[in-house]
């Protein structure tokens, strides 16, 4: 007993000694469960088998938790981590606090291959923060045989208006077939990234230039008011707790006619894998009322670099292999084109063979390139962001208004009540962050 | 003198645990009591009580402080109330009686946040969740659960996920039983209401007690099943204080009012502890 300790003690000291003669960097990359990302930590191999003296340790997380614990490293200055996925929303916010490493990259990953919208997004006054893994925006997804059979053409950039006419024909609650699904679950990345963009769509803001919330202001009634009438006639029930894996669950087994959500859902809709209406799918923009400003989102998972780490230059190494066309090309090679992470590069939409493998390639493209997060409301706003206002008190703000509007759409409060609360605690937040001196 | 040793002895161990607990908690009082935002590094300073005005004067408090302590009330009246019948039910030999008995304590062992997602996609969901197929079956309208009875949805999950616990302790505690006790009440006459009610139940006290005790602990902070089935909602339906701290402090990275929500719920802990201590001791006492 004495003797095995012993001996590997001794082990564990000789191994160290070791490594500390090799100069091995160990990369701790925290990252989302996603399926792409899962993807990337398979191929990583790859990166490992070039770069000998990189060593990759993964902190695999669900995106709230992921939230949460680089959130809380980087504002402490813990130093746990050498790799972030962050989002859009966190991107400009720390970039600005100089919390992460400007990214600058050779003539050889082509920076200027990236879509403009998602190096917009990512970026602080021209300086890049942290590049875009993967990219989606907002679309709508509709069953074309349910509107043919109504005998509706879906324009490729239908109106609210168009929208509410096509529900109410195909909604057919007897048969199991729903008008329309959206989004009702309460929290700033569920209900109210969709919300938002109505609501910009209708000419509203989140906050005027001086930073007083606008929740009460007509854009906001209009809008609400229309999104509880709409689902509460030609929606599912049980809409207040559906976000976007409820409806994906919906959406494949037939249920709803329309869909309005993120792109990346269709490449999970029209996989006769999952899908039982795979081949019945067609995709069009998201609908517009008032302006087309906003009317769509934009979201990447994006990967950044603490400042002050003492691993930049490995780092970098990785973040610029992992977003770049190679990458891409791995992904194919492996997986097929209809798996490659999409919404990042102009090279992907030019490939013909992405073009076949994945039938929503244009109108993902489309609804990317006509999003601009610093001017996607039809008031000037003050803040950078579509479906979000890249502050810090936005997650908390946006929770309780998410809550609010959940509650006005159970038919438990009505839409002047709840858009007065909203309204109430956004202020509340507003004056406790110091915005009104 | 002779007191002294032992009480050195124990010293070091009581010590320790003293430590153990007086350190976070004095962690907690220094942070809600100065301005502690982690996105905001540049705002600090001692500001008194004004985490705490702002935890109070949240508009959603009141409620959350009252689904609180319906979802603790309600959920060990139900898991002692059914876990003492179903206990008594298998406690008698009967064919088959291992696997039942592994049946009934298996939900135990399902994870919460799966357990939530089992109840609201299978069970409860108004389109294709069991339930509703049965309300179809018999030509009614399903019912929304998770819109319409928020709480009471989360009340049946948590239900459903804590009953196997207080089985298990109730069936335990009828083991040890006096088999010779019994069967000199049934000499005398008594009928079974009579030996539940000057036999059985006297007996079970004690593990009812433990029952509602762990319970309690653990129902306060009650939060997957909530952030999962309905994030709160709809409005603050079925938001309970740690989902109300949560959703101040985690989603705004603001420790200080963390914090402060944190001492409250210690408070609001130590309050409902004493109530149910209260009730459960006259039981032990007797």
């Amino acid at each position: 007993m004495k003797l095995t300790t012993r001996l590997s003690l001794s082990a564990a000291l000789v191994m160290s000694l070791c490594g500390a003669s090799h100069a091995e960097t160990e990369l701790v990359v925290a990252t989302v469960n996603n399926g792409h990302m899962i993807e990337m930590q398979k191929l990583s191999k790859n990166f490992e088998q070039a770069n000998p003296d990189i060593k990759l340790k993964w902190v695999t997380l669900e995106e709230g938790v992921l939230r949460q614990r680089v959130t809380t490293d980087i504002a402490t200055k813990g130093g746990q981590f050498d790799v972030m996925t962050i989002g859009m929303y966190e991107t400009p916010i720390w970039g600005k606090k100089g919390w992460l490493q400007e990214l600058k990259t050779d003539a050889k990953y082509d920076a200027d291959d990236i879509l403009p919208a998602m190096r917009n997004g990512l970026s602080v006054d021209g300086k890049m923060f942290a590049v875009p893994f993967y990219g989606e925006s907002s679309m709508l997804m509709y069953r074309k045989d349910l509107a043919d059979k109504a005998g509706i053409k879906v324009a490729d950039k239908p109106t609210w208006t168009d929208i509410k006419a096509l529900a109410a024909k195909i909604h057919d609650p007897k048969n199991g077939v729903y008008g329309i699904c959206l989004r009702g679950k309460p929290g700033w990345g569920d209900n109210m990234a969709f919300l938002t963009t109505l609501v910009n769509t209708n000419g509203g803001q989140w906050f005027d230039t001086s930073w007083k919330p606008q929740l009460e202001s007509q854009p906001w009634k209009d809008s609400i008011n229309f999104y509880v009438d709409l689902l509460k006639n030609y929606g599912p029930p049980g809409s207040s707790a559906n976000s976007f894996n409820e409806i994906l669950a919906l959406y494949n087994e037939g249920k709803c006619g329309m869909w309005i959500d993120a792109t990346i859902a269709a490449s999970f809709i029209t996989d006769p894998k999952q899908s039982k209406v795979a081949d019945k799918v067609a995709f069009a923009q998201a609908p517009t009322a008032v302006t087309p400003k906003g009317a769509n989102w934009l979201w990447a998972w994006a990967l950044a670099i603490p400042s002050g780490s003492k691993k930049v230059d490995a780092a970098s190494k990785f973040v610029t292999w992992a977003t770049s066309k190679e990458y891409i090309e791995l992904v194919a090679k492996t997986n097929g084109w209809a798996h490659v992470p999409t919404g990042t590069r102009k090279s992907t939409y030019a490939n013909p063979e992405f073009q076949k493998a994945a039938k929503f390639a244009a109108a993902e493209k489309a609804a990317i390139d006509s999003a601009n997060p610093s001017d996607s409301t039809l008031p000037k706003s003050p803040y950078v962001g579509v479906q979000f206002a890249a502050i810090p008190e936005f997650q908390a703000i946006g929770a309780t208004v998410g809550q609010e509007m959940s509650a006005a759409l159970a038919g438990k409060k009505s839409v002047d009540a709840a858009l007065k609360a909203s309204q109430v605690a956004a202020e509340r937040e507003m004056k406790k962050a110091g915005y009104y001196k | 003198m002779n007191r002294f040793i032992p009480r050195a002895l124990m010293a070091p161990a009581v010590v320790t645990l003293f430590l153990w607990m007086i350190v976070p908690l004095v962690m907690t009082i220094y942070f809600s009591v100065i301005r502690y935002n982690l996105m905001q590094p540049d705002q600090s300073g001692f500001i008194g009580l004004e985490n705490f005005e702002y935890f109070v004067t949240d508009p959603s408090f009141g409620t959350a402080v009252m689904n609180t302590l319906l979802l603790l009330g309600s959920v060990i009246l139900i898991t002692v109330v059914l876990g003492t019948l179903i206990a008594l039910l298998i406690d008698e030999p009967f064919p088959g009686r291992g696997l039942v008995r592994i049946l009934l304590i298996s939900p135990f062992f399902v994870m919460p946040t799966v357990n939530a997602l089992l109840w609201k996609h299978m069970m409860m969901n108004p389109i294709y969740g069991v339930l509703a197929q049965v309300w179809i079956f018999f030509g009614g309208t399903p019912v929304d659960w998770l819109t319409d009875f928020p709480l009471f949805s989360v009340i049946i999950i948590v239900s459903w996920q804590w009953l196997p616990f207080a089985t298990l302790i109730f069936i335990t505690s009828l083991q040890s039983m006096n088999r010779e006790q019994l069967e000199a009440s049934r000499m005398d006459g008594a009928n079974y209401l009579q030996q539940l009610r000057y036999l059985y139940l006297p007996h079970m006290a004690r593990s009812v007690a433990v029952v509602v005790m762990i319970e309690m602990i653990f129902l306060l902070s009650v939060f997957a099943e909530i952030y999962t089935t309905t994030g709160g909602g709809p409005g603050d339906a079925s938001t309970n204080v740690a989902f109300l701290i949560f959703k101040q402090a985690l989603l705004n990275f603001d420790a200080g009012v963390a914090s402060a929500g944190a001492l409250f719920a210690v408070v609001l802990a130590n309050i409902a502890a004493v109530f149910l201590i209260r009730m459960v001791g006259k039981n032990l006492d007797k």
